[in-house]
């Protein structure tokens, strides 16, 4: 018999379940695909997607050495533009999961769930919405060539930013933009996930 | 000053959040309890000024909670739940049932809900979620001196209440000699051995 205040600090009074909750005003899950770990959120139960990050796989805790997020600092960022009312819902993503599975399967080319742009800058948004418009399925463009349809054909620079912070990974499709050279440049995703995907539209065609 | 994400509030806390509300809840009542004191926090917490302690900022909730589930029960008092489990019930339990998990220990936390309520409500501040002494006087909205003679006191309620039945279960009934002043509660150190 262990001593008393151990007792009472080691031994449970009663069985004890987690807390459960109403729709939170940000639900999120995390999603592992053939291309990485994706932290999804959107708006409540049914509400526009407004996140879909890649995270480190492994890592826990405070970001990791490549830039990766972590579940803790991905979440830490949204709150910054929501509020910090955010929870885990898994079943509310099934359908974004289905999708996404459904895309990276190559049986799907398309995305129907609503999406919004809050975490973006009022730039951001300018460049991933021409972006959405003007660069379909299975095709490329090159930096520049989207700096310049969003009428600042200097900005390829800005433009490679603006697509970097991409808060709604593969939803809104940075991974098409290439360098002028037809390099693949960067990807928050890392390289081998943006080879991937764009080894995956071409197939399709 | 930016507020963490809720959901790391509850994967950080809502294990010490459970285990109080089931210290100081009415019987039977643990879970609404904890699930109370979710429901206000996850509506308080936008309005919350300042992160640094937002442990305690829960278990505050909690305990308030907890003494609302009582009060709720005295206006409408339910007289067969009303009586207090006798002293030797939680005993024959735990010595009957031995499927319990390694980590329930039943004969402890009858006797704890048999304490009077402030000793009750010190015991598992201080010890259920490892409270120190000051801030469990601010959650009891007394002094660090009170709260070290309620836990106190407490401690030896329990172990009087604790000691024939432990005669029962092990021999080791005799506790290490360190630990038997806090018996006294005239000597309000020895329970502080953390």
């Amino acid at each position: 018999m262990t001593d008393l205040t151990a007792r009472l600090r080691s031994t449970l009074p009663a069985a004890v379940v987690p807390p459960t909750f109403p729709t939170p005003e940000i639900g999120y899950a995390v999603h592992d695909t053939s291309v990485g770990r994706l932290l999804l959120a959107r708006r409540g139960d049914d509400g526009p997607v407004i996140a879909s990050l890649y995270l480190h796989e492994a890592a826990t805790g405070q970001g990791t050495a490549d830039g990766h997020d972590t579940e803790e600092t991905a979440l830490t960022r949204i709150a910054r533009t929501t509020g910090p009312r955010i929870l885990r819902r898994a079943a509310a993503f099934d359908k974004v999961r289905r999708e996404l599975d459904s895309y990276l399967a190559g049986a799907r080319h398309d995305f129907t769930v609503p999406l919004e742009l809050s975490l973006a800058t009022a730039y951001q948004r300018v460049v991933l919405q021409t972006l959405g418009r003007r660069v379909p399925y299975g095709a490329r463009a090159s930096y520049g060539e989207l700096a310049a349809w969003t009428d600042r054909p200097k900005a390829a620079r800005a433009v490679g930013t603006a697509l970097g912070a991409n808060p709604l990974c593969i939803l809104l499709p940075c991974h098409r933009v290439v360098g002028a050279s037809g390099a693949l440049t960067g990807y928050a995703g890392g390289l081998a996930a943006k080879q991937a995907l764009l080894a995956l539209e071409s197939r399709a065609n | 000053m930016t507020l963490p994400p809720f959901q790391l509030l509850v994967d950080a806390h809502w294990h010490d959040v459970a285990r109080l509300a089931a210290a100081l809840a009415p019987p039977g009542e643990a879970q609404d309890v904890s699930q109370q004191a979710w429901t206000q926090a996850y509506a308080a917490y936008p309005r919350l000024r300042g992160a640094d302690n937002l442990r305690s900022w829960l278990l505050t909730i909690t305990h308030r909670a907890a003494m609302d589930a009582h009060r709720a029960r005295a206006i409408r008092p339910d007289p067969v739940t009303e009586l207090p489990e006798p002293a030797l019930a939680p005993a024959t339990s735990a010595a009957a049932d031995s499927s319990a998990s390694a980590d329930s220990d039943p004969a402890l936390w009858a006797a704890v809900a048999a304490l009077p309520v402030r000793q009750r409500e010190a015991v598992a501040l201080r010890y259920v979620c490892d409270l120190d002494h000051a801030t469990v006087a601010a959650v009891l909205a007394t002094t660090p001196g009170a709260t070290r003679r309620l836990v106190s006191d407490g401690l030896a309620t329990l172990r009087r209440a604790l000691a024939p039945t432990s005669t029962d279960l092990a021999p080791s009934t005799a506790h290490s000699p360190a630990h038997s002043p806090a018996d006294s509660p005239a000597d309000p150190p020895a329970e502080d051995r953390s």
